[in-house]
């Protein structure tokens, strides 16, 4: 089953009313602006823990930051949405077995 | 010379008072650009005062400018770093599916 993080696609639905055309161009515009603001937010995020001083290039050294930064920010909004779902799993289990 | 002018404003764009649906998406993706290109400046604006601008001055001088510059290239070659790492990322996610 999926995590519900920045790689789901939205659904889109009921906008758009019967227009099949104009629903399908709300879907992706509605996916390329959750596209665009995560882009926004993590360039903000990274910028904090990969850029010193702005110099006359983006040197590989940082270019490496920022590509891992990504890729952990998507990890930890994983992790976090994973270890989330197991414990309502394991809380549900407990509780249930308390009946009072 | 007249001639044609009423009939040809009538003839366009789906005729009568209908919306053009295409016309509303090019409306509606005009405006998602100009929203993204604010959203990027006020980030940026952020980002290169914080970086360039110490104990504010009377006006921004030569280093300060110079700095903010520099700041708007490397800010806009990061968005584009991320930009393409992320999509990358996805186009894996979607791969392992």
């Amino acid at each position: 089953g999926g995590s519900g993080t920045a790689m789901d696609p939205p659904s889109g639905a009921g906008l758009g009313g019967a227009d099949p055309q104009l629903q399908r161009f709300i879907e992706v515009e509605t996916q390329k602006q959750r596209f665009q603001q995560l882009v926004h937010q993590m360039t903000e995020l990274c910028w904090e823990k990969c850029m010193d001083k702005p110099g006359p290039k983006l040197d590989s050294r940082a270019e490496t930051c920022f590509v891992n930064c990504v890729e952990r920010f998507i990890d930890t909004s994983q992790f976090i949405l994973n270890r989330l779902e197991q414990t309502q799993k394991s809380k549900s289990a407990f509780s249930e077995s308390l009946s009072d | 010379m007249e001639g044609g002018f009423g009939s040809d404003f009538a003839s366009g764009g789906g005729g009568g008072g209908k919306l053009d649906p295409g016309l509303i998406m090019e409306q509606v993706k005009v405006q998602i650009a100009v929203a993204n290109a604010q959203e990027l400046l006020q980030r940026m604006t952020d980002k290169c005062f914080r970086k360039c601008i110490g104990k504010p001055g009377g006006s921004l001088d030569n280093s300060e400018q110079k700095c903010i510059a520099m700041c708007m290239d490397r800010y806009m070659d990061s968005w584009n770093t991320v930009s393409r790492a992320y999509n990358s990322r996805l186009q894996r996610e979607r791969a392992n599916m």
